[in-house]
């Protein structure tokens, strides 16, 4: 598959806005301006990149509790992101949601939720919403491979299945659900595996590979605009950090880590952009450079916005 | 004697009834010894008991509890932790309908000796998928126990009892507590399920607080005196159970009650209480009785927005002057 140049650099460039995002919310945290907890997707940025790389604007997303680069893959502003990430009232969910619960319906992100495995029957359902509009919009739903341990994956890949619905289910297999490594609560290596129960295909791909996501992606975009239903894709990948800040991650071997280190997406992705002389090094720092202040003003931004007045707590329960 | 934390105390008492008893055994997510309790209350059990009797399981809530009851319903007396309590909701059927009803809809066959401890509450702002206060939803289905803990002595006595009780216990322990510390005796001891505790006299007014609340109740009686009015501030400790004559006893006395918890006012524990009361006691009230409680919203991430639906010292202040003058 040959991708147009410019795609190419569109993605290199979301991938390092997600990485150096992540970063400031990790000093952020540590200068105790980010409220509550924190799960960063550092290490696995070539999933939600790979995959909303192949979405239009009207094309729906659910995320999780690890959510950031989900909705910034998907579009959303960095300094509203990161305005809702410090609890301000500029943020997209006017600081009730913060860092677990981010959405920005304007770009078609339906939300993330800190209740594992909830979005996929949220995803489903947004997928039986597009039949029952005949448009030609998919919906990509993001999850751990922990959550495809909750009655809810099964219920939701099912009914998706059954109704042939246009869902990309993206399993993030970062090997670990908190302390749990897979292997300790799953009799099988593969969540894919498991599409072969609901009827639906089941691929695996390397998930720190972003163009490999990309082609896994943009087959299963194809199959679902075309009414053949989902597909689940299984990205292999790894979280650089602890699951939450104050993670030491200390259930991890150093190999391990160490071994996953050496296949960080952005490094493979930047040393293949310029074999295939896509960019030179000045364009690719460049590039960075730019990434890098865009995120500045986000954290500017956010840090100088309001908090909300103490009463709005008590709107949009109802309409 | 000694000075333990509420975390300590739940460790201690499962500690104990592990090695008192073999059929009691713990299950739960990350429970095990790679994590120790997302709160870390089962540091070091699986290192003890091993893993099997310590035993981390997949993400899956609803069988979490499933297999829980089937173990309680053949010989085993287990105690799962849902690693937070707003995610008691993915097992509700279980809970509700299966853990709780199987002893009566079978006629007496079989018991269910199970405990499900819950971290919850707010506080730490994460907000609406981490920090609700579901009490009320358990007190309303029948074959439940529903204990709140507000102290580490009452943590690991309740803890104890509610392990060796033969019903299923819903255990509810508030994040903001795991770090407090009190004096526990080092010899055995246990607090009976239905028993309320008499956190300090007074005879203005009748404070009823649960779990965080009741601590936040006695720093506001504590500056209530100084202001001239003295509360008696009473901690259920159990909601099922209800000691349904220790709040009325004391309201006959003080005439007044101002009802503190933390979860959402409609349908609350507190308006359990406040029936109760009119129930119970309605002629010897001299005001009407006040609840402080969450204004009925999720509960928001900000934290400005947080500090204004939790209940706090200056709320629970005012109720009180409101009943009191
Ligand atoms: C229903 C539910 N159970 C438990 C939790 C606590 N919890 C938060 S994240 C997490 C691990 C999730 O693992 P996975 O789905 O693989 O996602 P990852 O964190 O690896 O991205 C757990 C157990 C939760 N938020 N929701």
């Amino acid at each position: 598959m040959t991708l147009e140049k410019r795609k190419k650099i569109e993605m290199y460039r979301k991938l390092l806005e997600i990485r150096h995002f992540e970063e400031k919310v990790y000093d952020l945290y540590g200068q105790n301006l980010v409220p509550g907890t924190i799960h960063l997707y550092a290490g696995q940025e070539a999933v939600a990149v790979g995959v909303c790389a192949n979405l239009r604007r009207d094309d729906y997303i659910t995320s999780t509790h690890r959510g950031h680069g989900h909705c910034i893959a998907k579009g959303a502003q960095l300094n509203r992101v990161m305005a809702e990430i410090l609890g301000k009232k500029t943020g997209y969910c006017k600081g009730k949601g913060g860092s677990m619960h981010i959405a920005n319906f304007s770009v078609g992100m339906l939300g993330a939720t800190a209740v594992v495995g909830a979005g996929l029957p949220i995803a489903a359902g947004a997928g039986l919403s597009i039949r029952l509009r005949k448009t030609d919009q998919v919906v990509a739903c993001f999850f751990g491979e922990g959550a495809s341990n909750q009655g809810t994956f099964h219920e939701g890949i099912n009914m998706a299945a059954l109704w042939k619905l246009p869902v990309l289910f993206v399993c993030e297999n970062n090997l670990y659900a908190m302390g749990t490594r897979q292997s300790r609560v799953m009799a099988i290596e593969n969540v894919a595996d498991r599409g072969v129960a609901y009827g639906i295909p089941g691929v695996v791909v390397d998930g720190n590979d972003v163009m490999a996501v990309y082609e896994a992606a943009c087959e299963a975009v194809e199959r679902a605009r075309s009414g053949k239903g989902p597909t689940l894709i299984e990205c292999k990948t790894y979280r650089h950090k602890g699951h939450s800040r104050f993670d030491p991650a200390t259930y991890r071997p150093k190999e391990e880590v160490e071994e996953w280190m050496k296949r960080d997406p952005i490094t493979r992705f930047r040393a293949r952009l310029l074999e295939m002389k896509t960019l030179t090094e000045e364009e690719a720092d460049k590039i960075e450079q730019d990434v890098a202040a865009a995120v500045e003003d986000a954290v500017k931004f956010a840090v100088e916005s309001p908090f909300p007045a103490p009463e709005e707590a008590l709107e949009h329960v109802y309409i | 004697m000694r000075e333990i934390t509420y975390r300590d105390a739940l460790r201690e008492a499962l500690r104990e009834e592990m090695l008192r008893d073999e059929t009691v055994f713990v299950l739960g997510e990350d429970v095990g010894r790679y994590w120790k309790g997302a709160f870390k209350v089962t540091k070091g059990l699986a290192e003890e008991f091993g893993d099997e009797r310590v035993q981390d399981t997949p993400i899956s809530e609803s069988a979490i509890i499933g297999v829980a009851t089937g173990a309680a319903i053949t010989g085993m007396r287990p105690v799962a932790e849902i690693m937070f309590g707003d995610l008691s909701t993915l097992a509700m059927d279980q809970i509700a309908n299966q853990a709780a009803k199987l002893r009566y809809m079978f006629g007496g066959q079989t018991k269910v000796p199970l405990v499900i401890r819950m971290p919850f509450g707010a506080g730490v702002n994460i907000a609406a998928h981490h920090s609700q206060s579901l009490e009320a939803w358990f007190i309303h289905v029948p074959g439940l126990k529903v204990a709140v803990p507000s102290t580490p002595y009452d943590a690991k006595g309740l803890l104890k009892t509610a392990i060796r009780d033969d019903n299923p216990v819903m255990f509810f322990e508030h994040k903001l507590l795991y770090s407090i510390k009190e004096l526990v005796p080092k010899e055995e001891y246990t607090v009976p399920l239905g028993v309320a505790d008499v956190k300090r006299e007074g005879e203005d007014v009748t404070i009823v607080a649960t779990l965080y609340m009741v601590h936040k109740s006695l720093a506001a009686a504590e500056e209530l005196i100084k202001q001239g009015i003295s509360a008696e501030v009473i901690d259920p400790r159990t909601l099922v159970p209800l000691d349904k004559e220790t709040i009325v006893k004391s309201v006959k006395k003080t005439g007044r009650i101002v009802i503190v918890t933390e979860d959402c006012k409609t349908g609350g524990v507190s308006a359990e209480i406040s029936a109760v009361v009119a129930e119970e006691a309605i002629d010897y009230l001299d005001a009407p009785v006040k609840r402080v409680a969450e204004p009925d919203t999720p509960i928001p991430f900000s934290p400005p927005l947080e500090k204004f639906v939790i209940p706090d010292e200056n709320k629970i202040i005012g109720a009180v002057k409101e009943v009191v003058h």
